[in-house]
């Protein structure tokens, strides 16, 4: 259970930087880019494919980097250019990327990546070198907790990375081009108006957003030492679920409290689905059906909570005003009187 | 400044809605000419805005700002020279991001934005502040707010501060006081005034007030069907009256009236 959560934690993490590129795209570019299907495992199967023909994994997880920018700028080039609708941009590209994944992998669904050297193993290999695993775990045995992690060094690794990401979108964003993308999905008829190149920007914007989503394919790939031709599918919905319940907790405040509350949202959805995985007749299978109810809730709970309020609200109020007017009915009564 | 010859506009050209829009328009703006244009609904006077700005380009005819031909340029490109206020008060400003935030984006208008500089940073603070001085709203103590969160005459002031604190070579002003209720109107249309003569602006003013019309800037024209029917300067503007502009524009009208009466019985 404990390590279940605790891998959750791990996962949620990495793929927190996909739900970094997703909140670019849907939110920052208001474009609703479903390329993220397919640039995810771009980024898998890239570093994959570099590291088993001998790579250095730092360069893999970099090349990974490079090839889901470019994806994400075709999308962004079919939109803008092609004047393709954003959705049938996205999963044109998506589809495209398929077949090209494939073509990346040598035409094998799936590559393992046992015994290979990962960004991973090398800053575990660095980790060992410290003394703060044996801590925790005489900590953990002397407070007597039910469990020890086996390493701590994938949690801090995946938490510095996903800061450096954070960190990384928080400035991009107030640079003058970072501003003039923001404007490009919130008013792009204005930053026009203000010399803004907004083709260009979108194909910026949707470029920098897949970059992160193939990262975050190149490290889960290298965290599970396998890539999947198929992991990328329903990948959007997971991006997208972290978003809106990052947004539902934490509501929408500055950029740099935005990006938190994604990663946040990320871990949460890992969280709830490894939950949800140890309920009896729940399946493997049935992750998808949990992301979509997942997501339905997140985007309905708020609502109904706000109209909760709001209703107690008016009837609060309504009973305020009766004791100090009197009700509808005493008004009448006076009325008669007179 | 600004000069346009032979301008020809035509939307859906060749089909049962064809309208032309722009007839053989030429216009021709000295340095710190203040233009207003009055006109009816439909005359073309947004559609010339258009073709200045670049949203639209015309079927014949050429555009020049600053002795460059603009004609063949994109909105983005030729937005480096013009400074421009929309009617709706929404279509100028970003809502989600903050004042400051809106106008480090109008102060870029003039250069090449940055991948590294921050839009926002302590100096254009101070500068953004004492602009939103000069417009006494008291918007500069919102420098954080969400431009969302302004009423649409704060928003209408905000976007003229925007197009013009950068000194644009054009400005262009559509009915940008339509929108607003009189007293926020009057007080647009004041710091309109007060903005371009301190900074002697190039500036094209749509409005369908005609004692507006008269009351600001050094020429007048009148559009009508496409096509600029009457034109007054200097003293002769001066000396206009709503009367008479009522006057020549029935008068006009009214040939036009004969000429079609003309052409019908032929
Ligand atoms: N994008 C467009 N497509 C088709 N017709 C248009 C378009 N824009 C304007 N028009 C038509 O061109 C004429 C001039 O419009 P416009 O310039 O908006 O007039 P004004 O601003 O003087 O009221 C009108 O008849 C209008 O219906
Ligand atoms: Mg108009």
């Amino acid at each position: 259970m404990f390590t279940a959560l605790f891998g959750s934690v791990e996962l949620g993490l990495i793929y927190g930087i996909m739900a970094l590129g997703v909140y670019l795209s849907f939110r920052v570019l208001n474009f609703p880019d479903l390329t993220v299907d397919g640039s995810f495992v771009t980024g898998g199967a890239v570093a994959a494919i570099m590291i088993v023909s001998g790579y250095s994994p730092i360069l893999a997880t970099l090349a990974a980097v490079g090839a889901g920018f470019i994806a994400g700028s075709i999308t962004g080039t079919l939109h803008a250019k092609g004047k393709i609708n954003p959705l049938l941009s996205g999963i044109l590209m998506m589809i495209a990327l398929y077949s090209i994944n494939l073509r990346i992998m040598g035409n094998s669904p799936n590559i393992p990546l046992m015994r290979e050297d990962t960004i991973m193993t090398m800053f575990q290999s660095f980790w060992a070198t410290l003394p703060f695993d044996g801590l925790m775990t005489s900590l953990f045995t002397t407070l007597n907790l039910p469990f020890t992690p086996s390493t701590w060094g994938i949690l801090l690794f995946a938490i510095m990375i996903v800061i450096v990401v954070k960190l990384f979108t928080d400035f991009f964003l107030s640079t003058e081009v970072g501003l003039a993308i923001r404007a490009t999905g919130d008013n792009p008829r204005m930053i026009s108006s203000l010399s803004a190149n907004t083709d260009r920007l979108k194909i910026l914007g949707l470029g920098i957003s897949n970059a992160f989503v193939a990262l975050s394919g190149a490290i889960v790939t290298q965290y599970s030492s396998f890539v999947d031709v198929n992991m990328g599918i329903g990948m959007i919905i997971i991006g997208l679920a972290s978003v809106i319940i990052g947004e539902a907790i934490f509501g929408k405040g500055s950029i740099f409290k935005i990006t938190i509350a994604v990663i946040v949202g990320a871990v949460i959805y890992r969280m709830v689905v490894a939950l949800a995985l140890r309920v009896g007749f729940l399946e493997t299978g049935d992750m998808k059906l949990i992301t979509a109810i997942i997501v339905i809730g997140a985007l309905v709970v708020p609502r109904l909570l706000e109209n909760g309020k709001e209703r107690r609200r008016k009837y609060r109020k309504a009973r305020k005003i009766k004791e100090q007017y009197g009700g509808e009915k005493s008004v009448a009564a006076t009325k008669s009187d007179l | 400044m600004l000069q346009l010859s032979q301008i020809f506009k035509v939307f859906n050209e060749g089909t049962t809605d064809e309208k032309a829009a722009l007839e053989n328009v030429y216009l021709d703006l000295k340095d710190g000419d203040f233009v207003t244009v009055i006109g009816s609904n439909g005359a073309g006077k947004s559609t010339l805005m258009n073709l200045i700005a670049g949203n639209l380009t015309p079927d014949v005819g050429k555009i020049l700002i600053d002795t460059k031909d603009v004609t063949r340029l994109k909105e983005h490109e030729r937005s480096k020279l013009i400074g421009r206020v929309f009617q709706d008060p929404m279509a100028g400003t970003a809502p989600s991001m903050t004042i400051e935030e809106n106008m480090a984006m109008a102060y870029s208008r003039t250069r090449k934005r940055s991948f590294i500089a921050k839009g926002v940073t302590k100096s254009r603070k101070m500068f953004f502040k004492e602009q939103l001085e000069s417009l006494g709203l008291g918007l500069e103590d919102r420098l954080n707010a969400k431009v969302g969160f302004l009423s649409g005459g704060e928003r209408q002031a905000l976007s003229l501060l925007m197009a013009t604190f950068t000194d644009p070579s054009i400005l262009l002003l559509d009915e940008h006081t339509a929108a607003l209720d009189p007293s926020r109107a009057e007080l647009i249309t004041d710091k309109t005034k007060e903005i371009v003569s301190k900074n002697e602006l190039t500036t094209l003013m749509v409005t369908h007030n005609m004692q507006q019309a008269l009351d600001l800037g050094n020429r007048l024209i009148m559009m009508d069907k496409g096509q600029i029917i009457f034109e007054a300067e200097g003293e002769e503007k001066q000396r206009l009256t709503v009367e008479r502009l009522l006057e020549e524009f029935q008068k006009i009208q009214g040939n036009q009236l004969a000429n079609d009466r003309a052409i019908l019985s032929h």
